[in-house]
């Protein structure tokens, strides 16, 4: 079983937008990429991705629909609409804000405070 | 979708979210199959890493914002489920609990109507009514030309009208009719705020000194012997002879609270001139007062500038020595004025309702428990399935309010005849009948005070069953745990018997002021005595000697009846609401003084006679007190001869009794009994008789007592064919048995005690079930331990008697608590009871003897059941 990452708080549903910003997809392969594109770091805890994409989409975040996979299979799709785009964005540029002030903070170096 | 979209569309989407968990389950397995593991693992890897989809789906439906909704449907659902499987159970619940809504609703739609709801008209609390101080700080009526200055002088009334009563009579072909009207000033329905929604309303010119004669109609009036006609204004009709123009009809919705029985009004028009003349009618303290109030003025506000033009008098209106208004004026809201009567009243009907209710509450609360007792297996097994405390809480509270909704159906049809027992007891002084209904507000009530208990009586059984150690209520034995159930119970039904012990002592005292109000003598002999009002109509009996021929004529046709043993006419009766009273100056007594106030009786001879009131001294009136004598001969009462002559004889005194202060002396010639005359309760009674004939002017409406030998109201049509016989246009009304009359005297008493009687006994009811259904329950669970006890030799007395004690131990705390709410509780009533204290030792040693009776049988039941268990198979029962 794979080791359970520790999200921050609110984190999930940040990555889970991005990923489908980039286009049309389903569940699986939400979970699929986010291991993928964050190499294995971001280990997504299957049992709560759901859950989130219906909050996401009870939120209107996201839309979904129902419709063939390549394989040929029903899967539902999500997708983003305009006002999980509106959402993305600021949630990224307040993480950016965030990681780059926890950055400076982190590169302080022992006793070289003012 | 929207959330109520989301939860029609429930199952497609379980359908759905199945789906979406194959699909990924699905997709994993093939991957990991194409990564070499076996299917059977494979799909085990992949079901592991979803983690349970069970969970999975529980966090996806929470994730849905849907799930409070789901819950509680799921929650009605069950609870309709339950309650069906216990059917017993839910209908003595529901119909405990619509008796105590039905009843508090009912109640609250009267109280509410009289007492709450604004009166119907705009802006209805600027409504004062204004009085005179009179004797003891009563309310007196005023006279025209104080209305006059005041109407001038005052500015934080915006207007100000008077009124009095108007008795016209339409004569047809059938019985003449009589209508109930009022004399008002021009000013009157401008200050109810009402106009006539047909024609136009009093102006000022109608209402001047032998103005025109003008009437406006109320609706009901207006449609009942006009057929509605639209065209009626300006026509005439004729009423007492003469001729009056219809210049207005009222708005149907138009209600005459001051005088409910008012169909027409016509204006006063008295004398504005004249004022230094003060022997005139428009110096007779005989009018109703109402004023508006400026918009933002206060009836403080009001009452000192009242007292500042009384204290400042202008030459324009002089007034006479009695009417300086030393005191100021009483300014009482509207509302305030037609309910004082019966505030008090109402105000103790309430609260006991509302002891019922609580009594109710508690009793289906404790049913409530009785049942999660029996229910324990059951929420321990849930508790166990990973239900939540809160979740186990929220269930049990949607049964309640369950019950508590169907009670309150079941409540409001109860409240529907509620309301109409109620209006068929009310006493008639009861303002506002008509706007009694079960109406939005009343619903509103109904609506809250049904949620408000569903609430109350399940949190307890709630907080209690979620308390449950799941381990224990799973092990069937379960004695251990119902200790603290059976403490709590037993603490509620002390407050039960504590709450039915103050309803029952206050019911207890109204009944013995009821006794002892009938016990209190009247003064004359009620019974067999039918009295009725003879008036006298049109012009000819403008002539003083017509109306005495036809009253004397009437007389001698009555006496004649067959079944008639005596009769005579008065010019009051007693326990008729009259109060005709005039000021008393006595011989050889400081004239600076205010005159004393005294009943004034003009009566024929024959009248103390006929009503059986004693003489006490000197001699009664006789045939030849005639009309013209020098010097008028009078009658005391007792109680004034009494504190005026203390040890002397008053017969042969002098005094003078109504008229101008230059008027000869009249001369006491005997003393009879003291006569009730307000009511039974009050013990004023200074009175004045003069002969009928030697009154300053003929009265021409007066009351005829007939003495009858058998039944008095079989006779009242004959004594009216006789009256008729005589003339038949002469409207006679108000005919009552004097029983009648005395009865409706304490009509306001009745009506409480009533209504108190019915609490009281619904109390005791209630908690008499309350011990029995707590001992019952007590004995069922104990059946082991008791069968132990008789198998170690326990006598079958001795377990009756632990029983028993136990029950009576409730009812000795209950009591005991009781006693101080009911010591409380009396002191709120105390303005409606008579010749009783509030901690009168007689009723309250009856009430406790009474519920402890009541105790003993209800724990004697079960008792009895607990004495007969069979030790060997209460034992093999484990």
């Amino acid at each position: 079983m794979p080791e359970k990452s520790d999200l921050p708080q609110g984190t999930l549903d940040l990555l889970i937008l991005k990923v489908v910003a980039l286009g049309q997809v389903h569940g699986y392969a939400i979970a699929q990429r986010l291991q993928q594109v964050s190499r294995n770091v971001v280990q997504v805890p299957q049992g709560s991705l759901y859950p989130a994409l219906h909050r996401l989409e009870n939120r209107g975040l996201l839309a979904a629909e129902w419709e063939e996979t390549d394989t040929g299979r029903e899967a539902k799709f999500y997708r983003l609409t305009r006002k999980g785009r509106a959402q993305l964005e600021t949630e990224a540029a307040s993480w950016q804000r965030l990681t780059e002030a926890v950055g400076l903070v982190l590169k302080l170096s022992e006793g070289g405070v003012e | 979708m929207n959330w109520w979209q989301r939860l029609l569309r429930r199952r497609k989407m379980e359908e759905q979210l199945e789906e979406e968990l194959c699909f990924h389950l699905e997709q994993h397995t093939n991957e990991l199959i194409a990564q070499g593991h076996a299917p059977d693992d494979a799909r085990r890897q992949a079901r592991l890493a979803l983690g349970g989809s069970e969970q999975v789906k529980e966090h996806c439906r929470d994730a849905r914002g849907t799930r409070w909704l789901e819950d509680l449907l799921q929650d009605f659902r069950y609870a309709v489920r339950t309650l069906r499987n216990q059917t017993g159970f839910a209908a003595i619940t529901v119909l405990i609990l619509a008796l105590g809504i039905g009843a508090t609703t009912a109640i609250f739609s009267a109280v509410n109507a009289i007492l709450f709801e604004a009166l119907p008209y705009p802006h209805a609390d600027r409504l004062m009514m204004i009085w005179e101080f009179g004797s003891e700080d009563s309310r007196s009526y005023v006279a025209f030309h104080t209305y006059r200055e005041l109407a001038a002088r005052s500015c934080s009334f915006n207007a100000i009208a008077v009124l009095k009563p108007w008795q016209p009579t339409l004569v047809g072909p059938a019985e003449p009719e009589r209508f109930d009207g009022q004399f008002v000033s021009a000013s009157f329905f401008h200050v109810l705020g009402v106009p006539p929604f047909l024609g136009r309303d009093f102006e000022a010119s109608d209402d001047r000194f032998n103005g025109p004669k003008v009437v406006i109609l109320s609706n009901a009036l207006w449609k009942r012997r006009f057929g509605g006609d639209p065209t009626i204004i300006g026509r005439q009709i004729t009423l007492d002879d003469n001729s009056y123009t219809v210049i207005g009809v009222m708005p149907s919705a138009f209600e005459s609270v001051l005088v409910p029985s008012a169909e027409l009004w016509t204006t006063l028009q008295y004398d504005a001139e004249h004022i230094t003349d003060v022997q005139t009618k428009e110096w007779g303290n005989h009018l109703r007062m109402i004023g508006r109030l400026q918009p933002g003025a206060s009836t403080d506000q009001a009452r000192r500038e009242l007292d500042t033009i009384v204290h400042t008098p202008v030459p324009e209106f002089p007034r006479p020595p009695w009417a300086s208004h030393k005191q100021g004026f009483i300014v009482n809201s509207l509302q305030d004025d037609v309910t004082r009567g019966v505030k008090p009243a109402l105000l103790a009907v309430l609260g006991a309702v509302l002891l019922v209710l609580v009594i109710v509450c508690v009793n289906v609360t404790n049913l409530l428990l009785a049942r999660g007792v029996r229910r324990r297996g059951e929420f321990a097994l849930r508790i166990a399935l990973g239900a939540g405390r809160s979740r186990l809480i929220r269930q049990l509270l949607t049964e309640s309010l369950l019950l508590a909704a169907m009670g309150g159906v079941a409540g409001i049809a109860v409240a529907q005849l509620g309301v109409r027992a109620l209006m068929a007891i009310s006493p008639p002084e009861l303002p506002r009948v008509g706007a009694i209904a079960v109406d939005g507000p009343v619903f509103a009530f109904g609506l809250g005070i049904t949620t408000l208990i569903g609430l109350v009586v399940g949190l307890i059984p709630a907080l209690r069953a979620s308390r449950n150690e799941p381990q224990m209520g799973l092990q069937e034995s379960s004695q251990r745990t119902a200790g603290g159930h059976r403490r709590t119970r037993s603490a509620l039904v002390v407050v039960e018997v504590a709450l039915a012990l103050v309803l029952l002592v206050s019911s207890g005292l109204l009944l013995r002021s009821l006794k002892r109000l009938f016990a209190v003598a009247p003064g004359f002999d009620a019974s067999h005595l039918l009295t009725m009002q003879v008036q006298t109509y049109g012009r000819r009996f403008d002539d003083d000697a017509a109306c005495n021929r036809f009253f004397a004529q009437a007389l001698d046709a009555v006496r004649n009846v067959p079944g008639v043993s005596a009769a005579a006419f008065t010019s009051q009766l007693p326990l008729s609401g009259d109060a005709d009273v005039y000021g008393v100056q006595f011989e050889n007594e400081d004239k600076t003084r205010d005159a004393e106030a005294a009943f004034r009786y003009g009566v024929a001879p024959g009248y103390f006679e006929t009503m059986g009131i004693p003489l006490r001294r000197g001699r009664l009136f006789n045939a030849e007190d005639a009309a013209g004598l020098p010097v008028r001969p009078v009658l005391i009462n007792e109680s004034l001869a009494k504190r005026k002559y203390p040890g002397r004889d008053p017969v042969g005194r002098r005094i003078r009794f109504g008229g101008p202060p230059n008027r000869p002396w009249d001369i006491i010639v005997g003393v009879v009994g003291d006569v009730k005359q307000t009511s039974l309760a009050v013990s004023q009674s200074d009175a004045v008789y003069v002969t009928t004939a030697q009154w300053l002017w003929a009265d021409g409406t007066q009351w005829l007592v007939v003495r009858t030998r058998g039944d008095a109201a079989a006779l009242a049509l004959a004594v009216r064919q006789a009256i008729w016989s005589v003339d038949k246009d002469q409207p006679v009304v108000r005919v009552a048995t004097m029983e009648g009359l005395l009865a409706a005297s304490a009509a306001e008493r009745r009506f409480a005690l009533i209504l108190f009687e019915a609490f009281a006994l619904a109390a005791l009811v209630l908690a008499a079930a309350g011990i029995y259904g707590v001992l019952s329950g007590g004995v069922a669970e104990r059946t082991r331990e008791i069968g132990v006890r008789l198998a170690l030799g326990a006598s079958r007395g001795g377990i009756l008697t632990l029983v028993i004690r136990q029950g009576m131990t409730f009812t000795g705390i209950g009591i005991a608590i009781g006693l101080a709410g009911a010591a409380v509780a009396s002191q709120a009533i105390a303005a409606m009871l008579f010749g009783v204290s509030p901690l009168d030792p007689v009723t309250y040693l009856s009430v406790i003897v009474l519920l402890a009776g009541v105790s003993v049988i209800a724990c004697g039941v079960p008792a009895r059941r607990a004495s007969r268990i069979d030790p060997m198979s209460a034992l093999r029962q484990e």
